[in-house]
């Protein structure tokens, strides 16, 4: 293994410090995910910043919001009785990914700042911009069938592998982050990018920014919620299109949505205009399906991905089903 | 699961004998044994599927801390067996020539081993890996089946010898397809598939002394390996030692000795010291033999009231440009059903990729989700249950060998099949049952396998408190023979099972064949019945002696222990084991016995069967399959060890499971490297993907096939469970998928 300095922070500050100076350093939490790289030699670290001492697990409920630490395990969010009882759609999709050994490591910062699972991207041997700039796109006319269908670009159309990311931005999740100069907000949806002529980066956290928490603002959501997930084999895979469905709903009138979807693009992909469009509707398969219309719009397939032009809104209208009840 | 089969025969369920090693890590696997001064080998394989090495810069490695060795055909020292082309020095795995390690600079498929770093450390030596570069002469590779079919020929055996079972055949009349009242005919593809056993495949190999070799070495058999390492090196066989203790799965990769073996012997003969070398899961995906992708056409005709008139198969699978492997695909096609007209035509295409192997139920399992499949799409032509359909054409005697069966109790697993999975509630037009939105389907296949018997040789030895040891070189990669050894020898002398032990799995014990093709239980377990059977004869000679006139006329089948105490004709026979040692004189009797097939072999045919029925759902609108339940029946012959049987079909249902819905080796063709190599990315049926798996033996025995009565159960437990799916999920929803793995993308 290629020799690396490794330290422990024990404050957010501390660990942001650690970062000014040392171009190539990186935060582990859980480590999940950035050991498997380093292994792959996908990623070479010259310093590795232990946060987890930082003091950043707790699950808070604050006014008008729940605040989760960046620290906090996935499996204890997804257990933890505020989020079952407000915001269980966030329960089920981190139940939804992983496995319960993964979960009792992998932390809500290291969920949001997972790398893709790209088929190109783990192999050195193959191209990948994401990887190595300029290198090219294996994907673009390789073996895609698990790759974007929306917001992709000629240089990477790699998809984000998070579930829970996709319930958050569903839920307008807000990202707390500290740098040098002090703390700064991120709507969740801002968080993620798209891969533009810049897939190596995956989101907007600035080199020398940790994470500190993930807010969630109160909503009229938990009666009628669904995170529905289609993969491969029944668990322990990921998404080839899961969709995060949050409805308000008086009686049958829908009051509010909210959609997201998983497998589709570089970022957990909201779908606004569709929200928009069941907004006032009465909950029916038909309404949903004229949602789920909307929400492809403008998606675009590969040679191996296109049944995710039919997938993906057969899932949307069956995660509404659920959610509305109709089932 | 259903209990009952446990206590109505005579052998009764048996934890494994060694089941508390494994689950408190007592047990040592290959790569477990800590040799002083170990160095640690870590392979680099090749970026390109086809060409040769240009260069090879080894010297940053070379500096890396603690890296002892960089060795590559540049520098390796000359292994004094490697055969001239054409020489197989390790029949009978593949016709060909092996790929021999560091021999040149030629690359045959992506990620072929082409250096080793030698170090101090694993992490040592898998830094300096990260630090060779090699330069490539490429050239154009071809590694897709369906783009090169045209190439595909007959295998040189079938060439020389029109009698081997890769030959064409042909039975009947030519043209009874083209003049059959209902016809079908269609295409299937089988996936390559990987064995992905828990354990990797690794060995550690020590150099005792200049000629004398020692591995550690996770394989399949310990006498072949023996004899191809004696071979290879040029040394006396009683030179080479293999140890096998224990092997954490297998499912057939370890029925050939592989380059990475050889890469570690050369290793340790070059640093001087004992070398571990363990592949990683990716390379367990290059380095290692796999199950090959297949291509299937189908061309079936039948009378409209349901009677089978022809069938033509064909088969084309791949095997790499240096190995001819062959499998018997085909095989069920000649012998499972009475058609009077069968021709099939098998033919094998070499590609720019490692040699496959032997998989779990190999060729069968490949050729009944053809065959299965396509009787299934005839019943449903016809309009005639599927089950209806195969008795209508079930056949008494092998149209093939034109031999009577030895048994064969297919009825008993068909009547019992449709109890358990509740067949009564499959409608036969597709699409009609449902439950909530869920599509409701069931559907069976049917598995055959060669009873195969080999020679085995079992020493034995009693002492005088009444143990009784046993040794063979069988290997274990699972099953539990030792627990089925032990089971036959306590069945047959009455010793209790506890005070019996079996060792196996080093090439130092008496001879035994592969732990391959079903067979273990059928040749060792006569071997093991043989030896009892030695000592109670001596038993009786030695009591006879001493004036016991009881015993003047006995036969070791009256003879039994009940403790310490022997019985004769379930009477005692007033005397204790103790007593006739001290009155002998003696510490312990033993033996050893060889167990060879019979002449039986030439006037029957002997098969095992399986029979395998799922219900499944199907989630009309996003594809999802879940299997509900899987019920499989066995006539395997006499069942020695019903839990560990039982456990394999489980294990067997599990894996035609992921044959059916998950499992897919996806290569990229640019490049000819595979994508999915992890077990992240490679799907195996997880927990969540196995639902209640019933097991059903018929369990009478097959006593021509060879004394214990078995006929083999491994292959069996997986051959018909993917097509059984398969059918099921068209009766669900109507959806006919010919290509595996049946997944959501191909239901929507
Ligand atoms: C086999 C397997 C299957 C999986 N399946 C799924 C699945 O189905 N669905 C799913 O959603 N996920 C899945 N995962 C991914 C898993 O969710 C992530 O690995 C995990 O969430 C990462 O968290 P971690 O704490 O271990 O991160 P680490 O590995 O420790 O870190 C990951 C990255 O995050 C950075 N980081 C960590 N914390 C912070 C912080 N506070 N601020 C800034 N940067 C930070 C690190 O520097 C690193 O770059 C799977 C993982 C594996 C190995």
């Amino acid at each position: 293994m290629i020799q690396f300095q490794y330290e422990r922070a024990a404050t957010t500050k501390a660990a942001v410090s650690a970062l000014v100076n040392s171009s190539n350093a990186k935060f582990i939490a859980g480590g999940t995910n950035l050991v498997d790289l380093m292994k792959r030699n996908i990623t070479a670290p010259t310093k590795l910043v232990d946060i987890n001492q930082v003091p950043l697990k707790d699950i808070q409920q604050q006014n008008g919001k729940i605040s989760i630490g960046a620290l906090a395990l996935n499996s204890r969010v997804a257990e933890h009785k505020l989020i079952i009882e407000k915001h269980p759609l966030l329960s089920q999709a981190l139940n939804a990914g992983a496995s319960p050994q993964i979960r009792n490591m992998a932390t809500v910062g290291g969920n949001m700042m997972q790398r893709t699972r790209c088929h190109y991207f783990y192999d050195t041997a193959l191209p990948c911009n994401k990887r190595e700039p300029g290198s090219g796109c294996g994907a673009l006319e390789g073996l895609n069938r698990m790759h974007a269908v929306f917001g992709t670009s000629e240089q990477c159309i790699a998809v984000h592998p998070s579930d829970m990311c996709v319930a958050l931005v569903a839920l307008d999740a807000t990202v707390l982050v500290a740098g040098p100069k002090g703390e700064r907000r991120i709507p969740f949806e801002e968080f993620h990018r798209l891969p533009g002529k810049q897939p190596e980066k995956d989101n907007t956290l600035q080199n020398n920014e940790m994470i500190v928490s993930v807010e969630i603002p109160d909503n009229a959501f938990s009666k009628n919620s669904h995170y529905m997930k289609v993969r491969d084999r029944a668990s322990y895979a990921f998404a080839l299109v899961s969709v995060a469905a949050a409805l308000n709903m008086d009686g049958k009138i829908i009051k509010e949505a909210r959609l997201a979807m998983g497998g589709v693009a570089h970022k957990p992909w909201r779908l606004k205009e569709a929200e928009k469009a069941l907004i006032g509707k009465t909950a029916s398969e038909e309404t949903f399906r004229q949602a789920a219309e909307i929400a492809m719009q403008g998606a675009k397939a590969y040679k191996y991905n296109a049944f995710k032009l039919k997938l993906g809104p057969n899932v949307i209208v069956e995660a509404l089903k659920n959610a509305a009840d109709l089932v | 699961m259903n209990e009952a089969f446990f206590d109505k025969k005579e052998y009764k369920p048996l934890d494994r004998v060694d089941g508390r090693l494994k689950v408190t890590g007592a047990a040592q696997y290959s790569a477990e044994y800590p040799l002083p001064n170990m160095a640690y080998a870590v392979l680099v394989g090749s970026r390109i599927a086809k060409g040769t090495i240009k260069s090879i810069d080894t010297k940053a490695a070379e500096r890396a801390p603690g890296v002892l060795a960089v060795i590559s055909h540049m520098n390796a020292i000359k292994v004094p067996g490697y055969q001239p082309k054409g020489e197989h020095p390790s029949e009978p795995s593949t016709n060909g020539q092996p790929l021999r390690v560091f021999f040149d600079n030629k690359i045959y498929s992506n990620d072929q081993p082409i250096v080793a770093v030698v170090a101090v450390s694993l992490e040592k030596a898998q830094h300096g890996a990260s630090l060779v570069k090699v330069q490539y002469n490429k050239e154009q590779h071809q590694t897709d089946l369906e783009a090169n079919a045209k190439a595909a020929k007959l295998p040189e055996a079938a060439k020389k010898n029109p009698k081997s079972p890769t030959a064409d055949y042909d039975r009947g009349q030519k043209d009874a397809f083209e003049n059959s009242a209902v016809k079908i005919e269609a295409e299937y593809v089988l996936p390559t598939e990987m064995h992905n056993p828990m354990e990797l495949q690794a060995i550690i190999a020590h150099w005792e002394a200049d000629d004398k070799l020692t591995v550690y070495d996770k394989v399949q058999g310990t006498k072949m390996t023996q004899k191809n390492f004696a071979k290879e090196w040029n040394l006396p066989e009683e030179n080479v030692k293999c140890i096998t203790t224990f092997v954490g799965g297998a499912f057939g990769n370890g029925l050939h000795n592989w380059p990475h073996e050889t890469a570690a012997i050369i290793a340790a003969k070059q640093v001087k010291r004992p070398v571990k070398l363990v592949l990683t899961r990716e390379q367990m995906f290059t380095m290692v033999g796999y199950r090959p992708r297949t291509w299937q056409k189908i061309q079936m005709g039948a009378t409209q009231d349901g009677k089978l008139v022809a069938i033509n198969h064909e088969s084309i699978g791949q095997t790499s440009t240096y190995e001819e492997f062959t499998e018997s695909t085909l095989q069920q096609t000649r012998m499972m059903y009475a058609s009077p007209n069968v021709s099939t035509r098998y033919r094998i295409l070499p590609l720019n990729v490692a040699t496959p192997i032997w998989m779990r139920g190999p060729g069968e399992a490949t050729g009944a989700f053809g065959l299965e499949s396509a009787m299934d799409e005839m019943a449903h032509v016809i309009g005639m249950d599927p089950i209806d359909f195969r008795l209508a054409n079930y056949t008494e005697s092998d149209p093939d060998k034109k031999m009577p069966w030895s048994t064969k109790y297919m009825r008993e697993c068909y009547e019992e099949g449709k109890k358990r999975i509740g067949w009564e509630n499959r409608k036969l037009k597709p699409g009609e049952v449902r439950d909530g939105e869920w599509l409701v389907g069931y559907g069976m296949g049917t598995g055959t396998f060669g009873a195969n018997r080999s020679s085995a040789t079992v020493h034995a030895e009693l002492n005088k408190e009444g143990n009784l040891i046993m040794h063979c070189a069988i290997t274990d990669i699972g099953p539990g023979t030792g627990t089925a050894m032990v089971q036959i020898a306590s069945n047959a002398t009455g010793i209790p099972t506890e005070k019996i032990t079996f060792h196996l799995g080093s090439s130092e014990f008496p001879n035994a064949g592969l732990q391959g093709g079903s067979s273990t239980v059928n040749s060792v377990g006569p071997a093991v019945l043989s030896a009892c059977n030695a000592l109670k004869e001596q038993l009786i000679t030695m009591a006879a002696a001493k004036g016991n006139a009881a015993f003047n006329s006995a036969k070791a089948d009256d003879l039994m222990f009940d403790k310490n105490e022997l019985q004769l004709g379930g009477k005692s026979a007033k005397t204790t084991l103790a007593d006739l040692f001290k009155q002998n004189n003696i510490e312990k009797i033993e033996t050893t016995k060889e167990s060879k097939p019979d002449e039986n072999r030439t006037k029957y045919s002997m098969y095992a069967f399986s029979m395998h029925f799922a219900k499944v759902h199907v989630h009309p609108f996003t594809g999802q399959v879940r299997v509900k339940k899987i019920v499989c029946c066995a006539d395997a012959g006499t069942i020695v060890s019903p839990k560990t049987a039982a456990s394999q079909m489980i294990g067997g249902a599990t894996g035609g499971i992921g044959m059916a819905l998950t499992e897919d080796a996806v290569m990229d063709h640019r490049f000819g490297r595979y994508v999915t190599k992890d077990l992240a990315d490679y799907h195996m049926p997880v927990h969540a993907d196995v639902p209640d798996i019933d097991v059903y033996f018929v369990n009478k025995p097959d006593l021509l096939a060879d004394p214990v009565g078995s006929k083999g159960l491994g292959e069996i437990a997986i051959i018909g469970v993917a097509p059984a799916i398969a059918n099921a999920v068209f009766n669900a929803t109507g959806k006919r998928i010919r290509e595996l793995p049946i997944t959501p993308d191909k239901l929507i």
